[in-house]
């Protein structure tokens, strides 16, 4: 199984990466820009084939390591694992 | 008074924290490595600046999980001392010892540079030399030293007094143009409610002897040592 998570700066979290982005887009003709936030992008994968216990476990990493709640949300996707040829 | 220097793989300013300690004040220093699960009968534990493991994921994110955290959160339920500095800041907010959290400079660029700070604490361990307002001249050296915490913490730590720290201007005056790098409410340092855990972004290790440019940090480790001296005649 692997799951696909992505780490977002609250809201309400300043976002000094998302607005350089967004001037940068600004400056290039993207005026249709409204706002961007700069996250991350991880990729775990795990020894299981059960998505209900992936999905359990995932949520617990990321509360207790991939994400800081204090400062970011994070959301995942799982997907099984296609086998090797 | 023994001191005790926590040095993980990519920390850079425990030598420093270490000169000022032993050579500077003439204390008993020890360091402590991150695999070591004791203190060695330390008074005060420093967790100095750098880069913890690479900042990897976040700063102080994987530092937490040494062992020697286990035995400093422990020190710290105790009332033990606990002094972080810069990256040291950033592994206490990750490990919960301290509120809140430090995220990557508003301007994105890496600040080493002279701040001003004003003390609004004097009746802790960690500045009982300083008075009231007063303005100590210490440097910055950070990428990430964004001060933030949700409106509910914010106004619990102004209420309870547990901000020990702000950027101000040479005069005092907390202004936004003395905020090297967005902080929320110009915060530069903060304290537990109980008031033996230190958080710090600036380096008072960096200003400790004239020849660096300065000598106001020493007047926090002096206040740590006169402290410490106190509670063990006690």
């Amino acid at each position: 199984m692997i799951a696909r998570v992505i780490v977002t700066p609250k809201p309400v979290v300043n976002d000094p990466q998302g607005l350089t982005v967004k001037q940068g887009l600004a400056s290039l003709g993207f005026g249709e820009v409204n706002d961007v936030r700069v996250g991350k992008y991880i990729e775990v994968n795990l020894d299981t084939s059960s998505e209900h216990e992936a999905r359990e476990r995932v949520e617990a990493m990321c509360r207790q390591l991939l994400a800081n709640h204090v400062i970011e949300d994070f959301r995942f996707e799982l997907e099984q694992e296609r086998r090797k040829r | 008074m023994k001191f005790g220097v926590v040095v993980f793989p990519g920390t850079w300013s425990d030598r420093d924290c270490g000169w000022v300690i032993d050579q500077v004040l003439g204390h008993e220093l020890t360091y402590l490595w991150h695999k070591d699960a004791d203190l060695k009968g330390c008074d005060c534990v420093i967790l100095p600046g750098g880069f913890a493991y690479g900042d990897y994921l976040r700063t102080g994110a994987i530092a937490r999980f040494a062992p020697v955290m286990e035995k400093v959160g422990e020190f710290a339920d105790r009332g033990g001392l606990v002094w972080g500095i810069c990256n040291g800041f950033q592994v206490l907010c990750e490990a919960g010892l301290l509120p809140g959290a430090l995220i990557r400079n508003a301007s994105l660029e890496f600040r080493c540079e002279w701040t001003h700070l004003s003390v609004e604490r004097t009746d802790l361990a960690f500045t009982s030399r300083c008075e009231e307002r007063e303005v100590l001249r210490i440097p910055i050296a950070h990428g990430e030293g964004s001060y933030f915490a949700d409106p509910a913490t914010l106004s619990r730590l102004e209420q309870r007094g547990q901000v020990v720290f702000r950027y101000c201007d040479p005069g005092g005056r907390v202004v936004p143009q003395a905020n090297p790098n967005g902080s929320l409410h110009n915060i530069a340092g903060v304290v537990n409610a109980r008031g033996n855990v230190l958080g710090m972004m600036p380096h008072p290790e960096r200003c400790s002897e004239a020849a660096l440019g300065g000598t106001d940090g020493l007047k926090l480790f002096q206040s740590v040592a006169e402290t410490s001296l106190k509670v063990l005649v006690s």
